[in-house]
């Protein structure tokens, strides 16, 4: 008998819903068997926390008496340029922004990036005040042609993370073939395969738990940095055609969802600036997606390990940058990864990760619990992610 | 048999005296070096374990005063901010000592001070700001 979603959230209603993390599930199909297993599990829960660049927040300013346009102005935080291309006063601001005056990569120097859109909207989110400076050139109904002032959360109607591309499903492992150390988006690669990094939670991470997208999609209520928030549509760059796995699991970086939610929800224990010396400024976010256990398949998706799971490994010295040399050094599984350690070309790799799988499992067992006090309830997908319709048949 | 972590200051006129060479060839002294920063005609720094007997120590230390090298007790030291940390692993692969290492059961990174060397290696790779420097003066 499949479950339906109304039928898990009466039971969370109830108090009687059963939630497992993506990791501990693990071991209860183990022991139990799917069939076993799925007569007891309503949701499984999964998680991540890392980097990831296509994130920003929309803000509206509130007016003062006099009012202002900054659309087709100019607007800055704390010196970090938004974007003010929109209505007269909301603007955009995009977590990679750095200010004007940034050092950056200067001097054959990797630049530090220690502070830009990403840290605006950290400091945000901690209760900070940070200093709007904004030009406009004046009309009838907005005629103020400047503004400088501390604002916060609360001097905004409105402050939302939209992120455009998030939980990206799968991703490179960054090496460098060449022979000097390079500073890139997967951190500082030393030469001659000195290091390889990856950048996913593997079995905890929500998409690789749900290869098809059966239960999520546009719609979809998440844990966004501490918020409700929600799958908005495909991320940019979604390719549900990538090759897979016989689990379903795909082999490249594939699906991707944007993401929105409200700031004034988000809490700094969930979102983080990061700098990455010799490339910029990002954000790190953590997202949890609840996983109904529909069906058996359901259940033997989100059961999942590490060892299951592959990444193609990539050089970001040639390949990545010019499109030269072999487009994938090899395939390696997220259990190898975690290790510490892979083997590449007849070479012992030490690895590291951006992404925090401690705090993946820690956003996995924080919606766990809310799922089971009654804080937290599931949705059904409004529209299908694209790939999803098409079932388990996505081409190649 | 001690061992200890210095930071040696060369004034530009020693900076070319094979101070290495006299440090164990004439007090017995091991030096390994951790790091060097010497360059003709300028300022030099050097970073160096040494371990002996206590007594070579320092009569090697009155031997580097007499020429002019300032030392000083390993003058920075790398703190790591737990409260910060994400435990997400950047910057094990770029520690040359393990000072840095990880429970994979935990998923949590520790720091050893008696292993580090002061590279600031960790500096560079972690991008959560969770490794500083602290100066010490000695």
């Amino acid at each position: 008998m499949d479950k339906t979603i109304e039928e898990i959230n009466e039971k969370i209603r109830s108090g009687k819903v059963v939630v497992f993390t993506a990791e501990e599930i693990i071991d209860v199909v183990r022991e139990k068997g799917i069939k076993q297993a799925f007569r007891e599990v309503d949701v499984v829960t999964t998680g991540t926390f890392s980097p990831m660049c296509s994130s920003g927040a929309f803000f509206n300013i509130k007016q003062q008496n006099q009012k202002m346009k900054f659309g087709g102005g100019f607007a800055a935080l704390n010196g970090v340029p938004a974007y003010a291309g929109l209505a007269a006063a909301d603007i955009y601001m995009g977590a990679t922004a750095i200010p004007d005056g940034d050092p950056r990569n200067s001097n054959g120097r990797p630049g530090k990036f220690r502070y830009g859109g990403a840290h605006v909207i950290e400091d945000l989110v901690a209760g900070k005040k940070v200093l709007l400076k904004a030009g406009a050139f004046g009309t009838d109904c907005y005629p103020l042609r400047s503004r400088e002032q501390m604002i916060g959360l609360d001097d905004m109607n409105d402050a939302f993370l939209f992120n455009p591309r998030n939980c990206y499903q799968n991703y490179n492992v960054a090496v460098n073939l060449s022979d000097k150390p390079i500073y890139t988006y997967m951190g500082k690669l030393k030469p001659n395969l000195g290091n390889a990094y990856y950048c996913s939670a593997g079995q905890l991470s929500p998409l690789f738990n749900d290869p098809y997208f059966r239960t999520i999609g546009i719609g979809t209520r998440v844990f966004f940095c501490g918020s409700e928030g929600y799958v908005a549509w495909p991320g940019t760059q979604h390719n549900p055609v990538a090759p897979r796995l016989s689990n379903g699991t795909p082999q490249t970086p594939a699906g991707t969802v944007a993401l929105i939610g409200d700031m004034q929800q988000m809490s700094p224990e969930w979102l983080r600036a990061v700098s990455f010396t010799g490339y910029g400024v990002t954000l790190s976010v953590a997202v949890g997606v609840p996983i109904p256990i529909i069906d058996e398949d359901m259940l033997r998706s989100v059961s999942v390990t590490d060892a299951e799971l592959k990444a193609p490994v990539v050089d970001y010295s040639r390949y990545y940058p010019f499109g030269q040399g072999e487009a994938k050094l090899g395939e390696v599984s997220y259990k190898e990864l975690k290790s510490g350690n892979i083997h590449i070309k007849d070479r012992n790799v030490p690895t590291g990760s951006f992404s925090s799988y401690a705090l993946a499992r820690k956003v996995a067992h924080h919606l766990k619990q809310l799922i089971l006090v009654g804080d937290f309830l599931l949705t059904q997908f409004q529209a299908p992610l694209p790939g999803a319709a098409i079932g388990k048949e996505v081409a190649e | 048999m001690i061992k200890t972590k210095l930071a040696f200051i060369f004034p530009e006129k020693t900076v070319e005296e094979p101070i290495t060479y006299h440090l164990i060839t004439d007090y017995g002294v091991r030096v390994n070096i951790l790091r060097a920063s010497i360059d003709p005609g300028k300022q030099g720094r050097m970073v160096v374990e040494l371990s002996g007997e206590e007594v070579q120590i320092s009569q090697a230390l009155n031997y580097l005063e007499s020429i002019g090298v300032l030392v000083s007790p390993l003058a920075q030291k790398i703190r790591h901010l737990e409260d910060r940390c994400t435990g997400c692993t950047a910057c094990v692969p770029h520690c040359p000592t393990q000072a840095l290492d990880v429970d994979r059961d935990l998923w949590k990174v520790s720091f050893d001070p008696e292993k580090c060397i002061v590279c600031f290696s960790c500096l560079e790779t972690c991008i959560y700001h969770a490794m500083a420097v602290e100066e010490q003066f000695a």
